[in-house]
């Protein structure tokens, strides 16, 4: 019902190639997350898929027929905004009937559905009012609303919770992950934030410049990064990396690890990088030390609430030797 | 923020802007009402007298008046239909990437900075002559006989005159709101299955709304004392054909000298005026709201 298959997509702008030639599966249903950092072309990878954007080359096949050339009406996915893009001048009754509407569908199923998707989005009181009255989780809700009712193979997410608090982006993000569990429908979710990503994907597909890095499940990337970028993209804060002397003694050009597997003493230990504690970043249940360490740089690492450390101790930090990550000079995991 | 004194300072430093303003506008108009009370006519200097309403009686029953009544509101809708819905066609289009885009854009804007007198002598001579116009070279070129565009059709004439010169104002406002649109409001649309024709019904024209009561206002303004073009061009005839209110009183006072019946038509005009300017204030006041 909404496998999505790209063989060889690939975009240019003028000259300009944004997307090499790329290969993805997407299974019926799955929930997966396109992540990197700003201008990586996950949005535009998104909107190929959408067809927002022409194809320079390869395939876009979804439920096993090509649909490179099919404009996006006819793909039957549908797409929620980072701007939202609501029709301000519209009821929200009429936003999310627009696509009902278009499809020339009778005026007794138009109000069946958009009843029906307003009550599970606790909408209904807000039908006759304008976008332009509404809060910003409120208009979110909306604007899935209007994709809820086209009943789409699959919806298609650009940054939609970038525009909102912290605080409803965590609820936001909790509804749209309970969305998935009741509709069963695959959502294809562009994000920047790696916690988004961690928190609602059944597949991360880490892209950067364009290209994808790594494919795998939120946890399988945290345990197996397969280079440094997922290593240092994937996982807050991030991976701690050291080079030279002190990464060689692991036989590696580099090696990572994360702050949650660095043990922090302040007695002398066997095997560890010596340093001086600078800022501490107290979050109740755990604190985040950063530590100059000499000939390594400063470094993170955490540590129960309890522990004492204060500006300018002496500390000595050791990592977990199974935990640990080992890179070689090409940046690839070893 | 404003105390009871910065308030009174600030109405005190105002004062002057408004009490210039004010003055500016009672004097003409208090002394053009004093004038439509008196019998007051060039030809006979000397010989004013209060006469109360006769002025505004003659006025208004002369049968000029209602022919010029009539041609203004048809000069003002007549234009105001041309240029809003040739602005929205020709914003559409300049919306459009092509090549040559900045140069084209000016070209439209051109027309704006001719001076009235200038375009409407161009357009009598050049465009409407019925001897070395371009429409009667074109017309005889295609073997039919030249049509007399000012002297058959002056009002017409007239309406296609002033709509060429206000076209591109309406153009200029209706591509700029046109570019304020969000383009993922359209992308929407469209992965919501709205066609080309949809997206401009449901989606371009409501974003325009607004801009389009703008152009509608502002022209209203302008379009109602148009004098200018019917001054070089016809003249107001052939009869009254092309005579508007503005002319109307012009040729009142300064052609029949009769100061005093043509200040009752500046008074006529003032009350007509506000009476469209009652209707439009309701109409945007409507389509200004959020």
């Amino acid at each position: 019902m909404g496998r999505i298959a790209l063989k060889g997509l690939s975009k240019n702008f003028n000259d300009v190639e944004v997307i090499p030639p790329l290969d993805l599966e997407i299974a019926d249903g799955e929930f997966v997350v396109f992540v990197g950092p700003s201008g990586c072309g996950k949005s535009t990878l998104l909107r190929l898929i959408a067809g927002l954007e022409d194809a320079s080359g390869g395939n876009i096949e979804i439920d096993g027929q090509d649909a490179t050339n099919t404009p996006p009406a006819k793909r039957r996915l549908a797409m929620v905004f980072q701007s939202y893009a609501l029709y301000p001048h519209m009821t929200v009754r009429k936003n999310i009937a627009f696509p009902l509407k278009m499809a020339g569908a009778s005026r007794d199923e138009i109000d069946r559905k958009v009843q029906a998707a307003a009550a599970s989005l606790n909408l209904t009181d807000y039908l006759d009012r304008r976008p332009g009255q509404l809060s910003g989780g409120q208009r979110q809700r909306v604007a899935i609303g209007r994709a809820i009712v086209r009943e789409p193979v699959a919806f298609l997410f650009d940054e939609p919770l970038s525009n909102l608090d912290a605080a409803l982006r965590v609820n936001m993000r909790l509804e749209i992950s309970e969305l998935h569990q009741s509709l069963k429908t695959t959502m294809v979710y562009v994000t920047h934030d790696q916690v988004e990503a961690m928190t609602m994907a059944d597949k991360i597909v880490v892209l950067n410049a364009g290209r994808i890095e790594q494919v795998g499940a939120p946890l399988e990337l945290y345990r197996h990064p397969r280079n440094l970028f997922v290593a240092g993209f994937i996982g807050s804060p991030r991976m701690n990396f050291v080079n030279g002397a002190g990464a060689a003694a692991y036989g590696a050009q580099t090696v990572g690890v994360r702050p949650e597997h660095l043990r922090v003493s302040t007695q002398q230990d066997e095997g560890a990088w010596r340093g001086r504690v600078g800022v501490s970043e107290h979050l109740g249940s755990d604190t985040f030390v950063h530590v100059h360490v000499d000939g390594v740089g400063a470094m993170n690492a955490r540590i129960g609430g309890e522990m004492g450390v204060g500006y300018g101790d002496d500390v000595w930090l050791s990592p977990d030797p199974d935990k640990l990550h080992r890179f070689d000079a090409d940046g690839m995991a070893l | 923020m404003a105390t009871a004194h910065s308030r009174m300072t600030a109405r005190l430093m105002i004062s002057p802007a408004v009490i210039m303003l004010l003055g500016w506008m009672i004097v003409p108009l208090s002394m053009t009402l004093y004038f439509s009370f008196l019998r007051y006519n060039l030809l006979m200097p000397g010989m004013e007298e209060w006469i109360g309403f006769t002025n505004y009686e003659y006025f208004l029953t002369d049968p000029a008046f209602f022919e010029a009544l009539g041609n203004t509101l048809a000069l003002v809708g007549g234009v105001l239909a041309i240029t809003v819905i040739g602005g929205v066609g020709l914003a559409l289009l300049l919306d459009q990437p092509f090549f040559g885009q900045g140069v084209v854009r000016i070209l439209v804007i051109a027309p704006f900075f001719v001076m009235p007198t200038v375009s409407a002598l161009v357009w009598k001579n050049m465009f409407f002559h019925p001897v070395n116009g371009l429409f009667a070279h074109a017309a005889k070129g295609m073997g039919m006989q030249p049509f007399d565009f000012l002297a058959h059709a002056p009002l017409l004439s007239i309406i296609l005159i002033v709509a060429w010169q206000w076209l591109p104002f309406a153009t200029l406002i209706l591509l700029t709101a046109m570019q304020s649109l969000d383009s993922e409001q359209q992308e929407a649309a469209e992965m919501d299955g709205a066609g080309p024709l949809s997206r401009f019904i449901y989606i371009v024209m409501p974003h325009l709304a607004r801009a389009i009561t703008v152009v509608i206002l502002i022209q209203t303004i302008f379009l109602l004392s148009i004098f200018a073009e019917i001054l070089v061009t016809t003249n107001g005839g052939p009869g009254y054909a092309s005579t508007n209110i503005a002319y109307l009183v012009y040729a009142q006072s300064l052609l029949q000298f009769d100061v005093g019946g043509g200040s009752a038509g500046g008074i006529v005009a003032v009350v007509l005026a506000n009476i469209v300017a009652i209707f439009l204030m309701r109409m945007i006041g409507k389509s200004l709201e959020p």
